[in-house]
């Protein structure tokens, strides 16, 4: 029961929630990148929200299938092709052992999220199947795939769903996933403990700019171009806490928001924090791209979060009738 | 001693004791911790002590879930100050005493001669000044396993690297500002390379993977090139 890389793509490393409690030893959290497509590829398939999934940038991987899956990819659209016939994203999929998939086009988003029915066989380091890059632990191997990587699968029973000739069919739902990702909204931050450090202007440019995402921004963090800010204060500051969704002046007065592989302490001043709800939309963002910021209350950040967390679970709720329902009329 | 505690958006919070480097502010931010991190309160992902402060990372989805009627900031904010008074009397003799092998040889130390020149010394009078200090341990952070340590003698005080080197091979010692530190990993970075341990500051297979942890009080012993070469970790 396994899963093989025919060739790989730019950046595809096994991602789940991340890992947590270890951040006072200087190991970052890793995970997802974009929680909502995690979650959502995995409600499809009927796993829970934790279970670790391959994280595909484009160019993306060729895979193969050794044994019947039932599978859905979520986030990016990169025109996945299974044996020269589309797959659709959002939609759970059976596919017979031996096909192939492979990724034409990058169409929409930045990662793809690939969850199969039952999860791959991974050791939890600290914790968690995320791939921690830095230290070349957890994961598949610490590592990104490579060509040859064979990942083993745990036991499942779709087989039996496809007929013995039929080498993919799609069930009859896919996930809206419209409300996650509203086109052309700002980007939601809460002011950092520094945000007080910038001055008026900077404080209104900071929402008035279109940011653009730089091609020095990876999983670790984006560095946005757009107009210069400008601090108040020029102490120098200790290092302190940050987590993913920082968002930290750089010296050249140009902002670096920090992700799910930032470092876990910094010495630049925090001006903003994303709000949660938001780092799924901005996560899909890619260099070139740009968005407004736009400052935001706590109370509203604990509401969107709420939103996002009840439109997940009755996506779960859907999923789960939907698959027990064909499940046992089939059998 | 006050305080203040901004929020990190929705996801945390950070207590701050000031914009300081300061062994007894260390000491309760360090205290801090670890009282929090045996209460296990629910809801918290993550507690990151540093110099002079302490992030509190927690799970709002949970909190929302589990306290339905309270803001999570807000219950999370009551619930730390509430902590922040029962520390009342810190214990200063907790940090463990660990002692590193450090090889000061030229050849892995790139940055000793141009410190001994700017301070006017000799290369003995720097190892010396170096490893004649005991260096506390104020946060780890940076890469996994980094040690913050101070503070380091006047004299070895040295800016970072105006540009950062593109990779510091693991086990690198350095100096930047007046802090002292050790590099876990392979990495880039632009604190001044004064020698090198062979102990393997972070290794994930241990079931501690960082070797040092915020509070330890670190001795460097000076060591030849060929014990370095003895006990230095295969490649």
């Amino acid at each position: 029961m396994s899963l093989q890389i025919l060739k790989p793509g730019l950046l595809d490393t096994i991602q789940d929630e991340g890992r947590y409690g270890y951040s006072h030893l200087g190991i970052n959290h890793s995970g997802a990148m974009d929680r909502v497509g995690l979650a959502i590829a995995n409600y499809l398939v009927g796993n829970s929200a934790e279970e670790a999934v391959l994280e595909i940038h484009f160019p993306a991987p060729e895979i193969r299938l050794d044994t019947p899956v039932l599978l859905a990819l979520a986030g990016a659209n990169f025109s996945a092709e299974v044996d020269g016939v589309s797959l659709p994203l959002h939609t759970p999929v059976l596919l017979q052992a031996g096909v192939s998939i492979k990724f034409q086009k990058k169409l929409s988003g930045t990662r793809c999220y690939l969850a199969v029915g039952g999860g791959f066989v991974l050791e939890h380091w600290l914790g968690s199947c995320s791939t921690n890059l830095a230290t070349g632990a957890g994961g598949w191997k610490g590592r990104a795939l490579r060509a040859g990587d064979v990942l083993a699968l745990r036991q499942n029973t779709f087989g039996a769903q496809l007929g013995s000739d039929e080498k993919m069919r799609c069930l009859p739902w896919s996930a809206n996933v419209s409300d996650f990702y509203p086109a052309n909204q700002p980007i939601r931050f809460c002011p950092g403990p520094e945000y007080a450090w910038l001055d008026a202007e900077s404080k209104s440019n900071l929402e008035k700019t279109d940011w653009q995402i730089t091609a020095q921004s990876n999983r670790m963090g984006y560095r946005l171009k757009g107009a210069g800010l400008q601090q108040q204060h020029t102490t120098e500051l200790v290092s302190s806490a940050v987590t993913p969704g920082t968002i930290q002046l750089l010296p050249n007065g140009q902002p670096i928001i920090l992700m799910t592989d930032s470092q876990t302490t910094g010495g630049y001043p925090r001006i903003g924090q994303v709000i949660q709800a938001d780092l799924p939309q901005l996560a899909q963002l890619g260099a070139g791209q740009s968005f407004p910021l736009q400052a935001v209350s706590l109370d509203t950040a604990f509401a969107a979060l709420q939103e996002q967390t009840q439109l997940l679970r009755r996506l779960q709720t859907g999923c789960t009738l939907k698959l027990s329902a064909m499940l046992s009329t089939q059998h | 001693m006050t305080y203040q505690i901004h929020p990190l958006g929705d996801q945390g919070l950070c207590i701050s004791w000031g914009n300081t480097i300061d062994i007894q502010i260390n000491h309760l931010a360090l205290a801090l911790a670890e009282h929090l991190q045996q209460l296990q309160l629910p809801g918290v992902l993550d507690l990151i002590p540093a110099y002079s402060s302490l992030g509190v990372l927690f799970d709002a989805r949970r909190l929302l879930r589990e306290f339905p009627h309270q803001q999570p900031y807000d219950y999370m904010c009551k619930r730390v100050e509430l902590e922040i008074q029962k520390i009342v009397e810190v214990d200063f003799s907790k940090g463990r005493s660990v002692e590193i092998p450090v090889c000061y040889d030229p050849s892995l130390a790139p940055d000793l001669e141009r410190i001994a020149r700017q301070s006017k010394l000799d290369t003995t009078e720097i190892i010396h000044l170096h490893s004649s200090h005991t260096y506390r341990v104020y946060m780890l952070g940076f890469l996994p396993g980094f040690p913050y340590m101070g503070t380091v003698d006047d004299r070895l005080v040295t800016p970072r690297l105006a540009s950062p080197r593109q990779s510091v091979p693991a086990g690198s010692v350095g100096i930047a500002g007046s802090q002292t530190g050790i590099y876990p990993l392979d990495a880039p970075g632009g604190w001044n390379l004064i020698g090198r341990t062979p102990l393997r500051l972070f290794d994930p297979n241990r079931a501690e993977p960082a070797l040092l942890r915020p509070g330890d009080q670190v001795q460097f012993t000076p060591i030849s090139l060929s014990t370095f070469q003895k006990n230095s970790a295969a490649p």
